[in-house]
C-alpha cells in the first residue's frame, strides 16, 4: 500500500514537473523516415549520408566541361570564379592560394557542396554518379587520387586531403 | 550672445570646457551649458536654395502653403534621404553571392533601418511562401518534428536587441597594406544591429528530445545553395532564436524570411537565413563555409576553425569621410561599439592619433551583444588631426591597434578583423582613412 501510495506520488511529481517543464505548445508533427531522407542532404567527414553511387575522373572531366568550366576555367584554375586545383604548399607564403587540393580539409565536403550548390545556376540538377564524377576529377586536378579512381561512398571518406592537419579549432 | 533656457541665462564666457584628453576633447559638459546656437557649426548640413530660404525667412515656406500629401498604407522616407544606400558588390558573373554594407555614417543610434541592414547572401535571395515553408529538426532525437509557420506562430516568443556582423567586416584593413579610400559604410558596414523576436530553439529542441550524445546542430538555409554551418548544441540551447520578426515586423527576404537562426555575438554566418533543417549531430559536419571558407588562415599556414564570437570593436561613424568638418569650432564625435563577447562597458577618443584618450559617453541603452552609442564633445582647432576610438567590454577585451593584429596573426586571416581604425582630417576637414 505505502509502496502504491509513493509511487503514485511519484508519477503526480514526474507529471508536474513535466506540466512546468514545457515551455511549447509540442505542434510538431513526426516526420517519417522517408521525409527525413528526402530532407538530408549533408554529408558528415566520417561519409555517414554518402548516397550509392559512384563516378570516375574521366567521366568528370567530360561534366566538368560542360558544367564547370565557364566559372572554374580549364583544370580548375580559376576566372572567373573560385579556383579549384593547384596552389600546394603556399599557405605558409606571403601570397597563400586556397583551393580545394591546398586548403580543404575534407573530401567529403566536396560531394556535399558540390551536389547542394553546383552548378550555380542550376544547384542539385547533378545525379549523384555526376556528383561523384565531379569531385573524382577536382580530386584528380590536384594530384591527390589517380586518373583511373572511382569514386564512391567507401572510397571517398578514406581520402587524405593535404591539409587535412592544417586546422586548429577554436572551439571546444 | 546670450540665450535662455527654462529661465537660466548662460552666456558664452560661461561655458564649461574641461579638457578630457588632448587636442581639444571636452568633457560633454560642454553640450549642457553651451546654447546650440553658438557652436555655429552647420555639422554637415545642407543650406537650401536662395528661393526657399527666402520664404522661409518670411515665415511661410513653400510645404507651409499647401495641405501636404496624403495618408498611406506603407512608409517612404523623405526625398532627401535617397542618397542613404546600401553598397552593394556581387561575385563575378552573380548578383546573389556578394554582400552589400550598411551606410554606418548616415545612421545614428543604434537600430539599423531593416531597409538598410547589411545582407551577404551566397545564392541570392529566395523568394520562399510562408505557406509553404517548413522547418525540419531530426538527427540525435528522440522524434524528428516538422513545423510550418502556423505552428511556429503560437510558440512562446522572445524579443532581443543584438548587432550581427560578418566576419569579413572590415577584412582590407588586415588585409591591405595601404589604408583603402573608403568610407565608413564600406570599409565597417558588414555589421548591422535590431531587435530580433522569435522562438528560443532550445524549446524546439526539447520537444524534439536532444540525445545526451548530441554536441553540434547542423543549420541549413532554404536558399540555393542550401548554405549550412554547423552550431556547438551548447550554444543551441543557450540563447539562440529561431527570429521571425526584425525591428516589429516579420524578416525581410534578404534577412531570412520567414525565418531564420540567430546566434547573439557569433558570426553573421552562422545564423543561417531562410532555416529549413536542423540536423542533431554528435560532431560538426564540415561544411564548405566552415572549412574553405570562415576559416583563419595564420601567418604559419595553419588556420583557425570555429573561431564563432565576434571580437571587441568600435568606430567612428561621424565625422568620418564624405561627412566633412565645416570650419573650427566644437562638435560631437559620435559612432558605434560592440562586442560578441557581452556588454560595452567603456570607449576611449583619441584625437591627437592615439597619444592621449578621454573616455566617451555611452548613450542608454547599452545592451548586451548591441551596438552600443558613444559621443564625445570636440573642439576641433580647424588644423589636421586624427581621430581613433577603442573599445572595451565586460570581460575586460580591449579593441586592439592594427599593429598589433598583425604582429600576432599575420595578414591573411581575412575574418575577425578588430582594429582600431583611425580617421584623418585635413585642414579643410575632410576625413579619410588613415593607418596610425
Amino acid at each position: 500500500m505505502y509502496k502504491q501510495v509513493l509511487a503514485s506520488l511519484m508519477v503526480f511529481y514526474i507529471c508536474i514537473f513535466q506540466v512546468f517543464a514545457q515551455e511549447g505548445p509540442n505542434l510538431g508533427v513526426e516526420a517519417t523516415v522517408e521525409e527525413v531522407e528526402a530532407w538530408d542532404i549533408s554529408i558528415g567527414p566520417d561519409g555517414v549520408g554518402l548516397p550509392e553511387g559512384s563516378g570516375t575522373v574521366l567521366e568528370g572531366a567530360d561534366i566538368y566541361a560542360i558544367k564547370c568550366l565557364a566559372c572554374h576555367s580549364e583544370q580548375g584554375q580559376g576566372q572567373i570564379n573560385d579556383r579549384l586545383a593547384g596552389g600546394h604548399g603556399t599557405l605558409s607564403g606571403p601570397a597563400p592560394i586556397k583551393t580545394v587540393g591546398s586548403y580543404w580539409p575534407y573530401a567529403t565536403t566536396v560531394f556535399d557542396y558540390i551536389r547542394r550548390a553546383m552548378p550555380y545556376l542550376q544547384p542539385q540538377s547533378l545525379t549523384n554518379d555526376e556528383v561523384y564524377a565531379v569531385t573524382a576529377y577536382i580530386l584528380f586536378l590536384n594530384g591527390i587520387v589517380n586518373e583511373d579512381q572511382t569514386m564512391n561512398s567507401q572510397t571517398l571518406p578514406g581520402i587524405q586531403m593535404p591539409n587535412r592537419e592544417g586546422f586548429r579549432l577554436a572551439y571546444p | 550672445m546670450e540665450s535662455n533656457f527654462g529661465g537660466i541665462v548662460e552666456s558664452k564666457s560661461k561655458r564649461i570646457e574641461e579638457s578630457v584628453a588632448g587636442n581639444g576633447l571636452l568633457h560633454r559638459r560642454v553640450f549642457l551649458t553651451q546654447a546650440g546656437s553658438i557652436f555655429g557649426v552647420g555639422t554637415m548640413g545642407m543650406l537650401g536654395s536662395e528661393t526657399t530660404n527666402a520664404q522661409n525667412m518670411q515665415g511661410r515656406p513653400a510645404w507651409m502653403q499647401s495641405p501636404g500629401k496624403g495618408v498611406g498604407a506603407y512608409g517612404t522616407r523623405a526625398r532627401f534621404e535617397d542618397h542613404v544606400q546600401r553598397t552593394a558588390g556581387s561575385a563575378p558573373g552573380t548578383t546573389g553571392a556578394g554582400a552589400s554594407r550598411t551606410p554606418l555614417q548616415h545612421l545614428e543610434g543604434i537600430i539599423t533601418p531593416n531597409s538598410l541592414h547589411f545582407e551577404r547572401h551566397h545564392s541570392g535571395i529566395p523568394e520562399i511562401d510562408p505557406n509553404e515553408h517548413r522547418f525540419l529538426i531530426h538527427g540525435l532525437v528522440d522524434r524528428p518534428l516538422i513545423f510550418d509557420m502556423d505552428m511556429l506562430s503560437r510558440y512562446p516568443m522572445i524579443s532581443k536587441i543584438h548587432f550581427i556582423e560578418c566576419s569579413g567586416n572590415s577584412r582590407v584593413s588586415g588585409l591591405i597594406d595601404e589604408p583603402v579610400d573608403q568610407d565608413c559604410g564600406v570599409l565597417h558596414g558588414l555589421v548591422s544591429c535590431s531587435e530580433w523576436t522569435g522562438i528560443p530553439l532550445s524549446i524546439l529542441l526539447d520537444e524534439a528530445g536532444v540525445d545526451p550524445s548530441a554536441r553540434w546542430i547542423l543549420a541549413e538555409g532554404s536558399d540555393s545553395a542550401a548554405m549550412s554551418r554547423s552550431v556547438p548544441m551548447a550554444k543551441a540551447m543557450d540563447d539562440a532564436i529561431i527570429a521571425i520578426y526584425q525591428n516589429g515586423e516579420r524578416l525581410r527576404p534578404d534577412n531570412g524570411y520567414p525565418m531564420r537562426l540567430f546566434l547573439p555575438g557569433f558570426e553573421g554566418n552562422t545564423s543561417v537565413k531562410w532555416l529549413r533543417r536542423i540536423k542533431v549531430t554528435a560532431e560538426p559536419t564540415m561544411t564548405k563555409d566552415e572549412t574553405s571558407k570562415y576559416t583563419d588562415l595564420l601567418d604559419d599556414g595553419t588556420s583557425l576553425m570555429f573561431t564563432y564570437p565576434m571580437a571587441v570593436k568600435s568606430v567612428i561613424t561621424s565625422p568620418s569621410p564624405g561627412l566633412d568638418l565645416n570650419g573650427a569650432g566644437i562638435y560631437e564625435i559620435s559612432g558605434i561599439a560592440w562586442s560578441g563577447g557581452g556588454h560595452i562597458s567603456k570607449v576611449e577618443v583619441s584625437a591627437d592619433g592615439g597619444l592621449t584618450w578621454g573616455e566617451a559617453a555611452l548613450s542608454e541603452p547599452v545592451l548586451d551583444r548591441s551596438l552600443t552609442r558613444f559621443r564625445m564633445a570636440w573642439r576641433w582647432n580647424g588644423a589636421p588631426a586624427v581621430i581613433m576610438s577603442r573599445a572595451i567590454d565586460n570581460t575586460g577585451a580591449i579593441q586592439p591597434t592594427r599593429d598589433s593584429i598583425i604582429a600576432e596573426k599575420g595578414m591573411k586571416f581575412a575574418y575577425h578583423y578588430n582594429g582600431i581604425q583611425s580617421w584623418a582630417i585635413d585642414a579643410e576637414g575632410r576625413a579619410v582613412n588613415t593607418y596610425v
